[in-house]
């Protein structure tokens, strides 16, 4: 499991947060490398020539993409702590199946929210609201998703936290009112500091995003 | 294992559907795969297992409904190891599971964009499933499969896709073999292995299947 490490990541990145929390989880040290994805550098198109895409986790110079990949990989390669899969193979399926449910839905919907206005607009809060209380429902009342640990499920959702206050502001409305035990469930995660350290700050996200919304010509 | 604790909602043309009775085949596994009527009405167990969705494949073991044909798979894999079909190394694991979600993403909803075209099928939608083909054909390499020597975990989902080839090749009047004859050679090899051929419907059917389906969907 010795090796160097890299990480090509992008800050504001939901999916890049995900590997960086499963390597802080781990006590694993990498390289950050931040790409400028209007000028993607020549290691990224290498390392992903598929996809061109973030994050990119390079272990020992061999590259392996896309975000929940990275996460099962550093959970079964630095497989003496923290473990994030659960052991029972229904577990685990069960966990992979949500983390699958949140990849097809929660990141589309989300840019809906801030690229739409109107009805369109309320169509993709109703959308992402359903959603987070699917989500809730899973949670039920457990402490985390993998139950009294932080586990895979966990790890999969909490970047999307980060980007909740940028999309009530756009949105004008409130997660919390919605879905206060998800919330609830968050702040008991940003409390670990692999995830604290691990996440940038909403107002960050929030400015970012409307950075994004003036180059999109979106007021 | 008595048939009834192994449960498979099933439609006879669903690729995805397919991946989890060939998984079960090369486990030597017996189950039941029971037929869903998706345009007369699903089942209320179907509604009930898979309420996010309601979609098949739905694979009940011992009662306990898994859904996503890909995680299905890995939970064959998982709970019956012999033979395995991820490679016990953890980075050829992370290969295999990008190559099952470049296929998850991109080849069904490619072919369909060729075999659901209204009239002439556009040179792009060709173009983007041939393309696509190709990736897979460099990642396939100079391998008997997509696992290397044996048959594996991507060769499982992707096998079944292939029997809805015939009906773009003949809507789009282009044919795979000519394409992409690496692939066409894998694909071949998949079909000789009895787990594989005694599921697999015929290409044809497919293409009748599709043909109703495109007069349903008002194209033809």
């Amino acid at each position: 499991m010795e090796g160097a490490v890299v990480l090509l990541d992008f800050w504001p990145s939901m999916f890049g947060m995900r590997t960086r929390v499963a390597l802080a989880e781990k006590q694993i040290k990498y390289e950050y490398k931040e790409e400028d994805l209007r000028n993607k550098s020549e290691l990224l198109l290498q390392m992903n020539p598929v996809h061109k895409k973030i994050p990119v986790l390079i272990h020992n110079g061999k590259p392996v993409c896309e975000s929940l990949i990275q996460v099962q990989y550093i959970d079964e390669v630095w497989n003496d702590r923290a473990p994030l899969l659960p052991a029972n193979p229904y577990k685990r399926a069960t966990a992979r199946f949500w983390a699958d449910f949140i990849d097809k839905k929660l990141y589309d919907i989300g840019t809906r929210i801030w690229k739409t206005k109107g009805e369109e607009q309320e169509t993709a809060k109703k959308e992402y609201i359903e959603c987070l209380k699917l989500l809730e429902g899973e949670l039920g009342d457990k402490a985390y998703f993998g139950g009294d640990n932080f586990g895979y499920l966990d790890v999969a959702l909490i970047p999307f936290y980060c980007w909740f206050y940028a999309y009530e502001q756009c949105g004008n409305f409130s997660i919390e009112a919605e879905c206060p035990k998800l919330i609830a469930w968050a702040k008991r995660c940003m409390q670990k500091e692999s995830v604290a350290k691990s996440l940038p700050d909403q107002q960050k996200i929030y400015e970012f995003l409307l950075q994004m919304k003036k180059a999109f010509g979106i007021e | 294992m008595s048939k009834a604790e192994l449960l498979l909602l099933d439609f006879w043309v669903s690729p995805f559907c397919l991946r989890v009775k060939i998984a079960l085949n090369e486990k030597c596994l017996q189950y039941e795969a029971r037929p869903e009527d998706l345009f007369g009405g699903k089942s209320e167990l179907l509604l009930n297992s898979n309420p996010i969705y309601k979609k098949v494949p739905v694979f009940l073991h011992d009662g306990k409904p898994l859904c996503e044909s890909t995680i299905i798979v890995n939970y064959i894999d998982e709970t019956w190891s012999s033979p395995p079909l991820l490679p016990p190394c953890s980075y050829g694991r992370a290969q295999a599971r990008f190559w099952a979600d470049y296929i998850d993403k991109k080849v069904f909803d490619a072919c369909g964009n060729v075999w659901r075209c209204k009239g002439e099928v556009p040179v792009e939608a060709k173009n983007e499933f041939i393309e696509i083909l190709k990736q897979l054909e460099e990642a396939l390499g100079d391998k008997d499969y997509f696992n290397g020597a044996t048959f594996g975990f991507v060769d499982v989902i992707a096998i079944p896709l292939t029997c809805w080839f015939f009906s773009a090749e003949k809507i789009g009047g282009f044919t795979v073999a000519e394409e992409c004859p690496k692939f066409s050679s894998w694909m071949k090899r998949c079909l000789q292995r009895e787990s594989v051929a005694k599921v697999m419907p015929e290409p044809e059917k497919v293409y009748e299947f599709v043909l109703m389906f495109r007069k349903m969907q008002g194209i033809d």
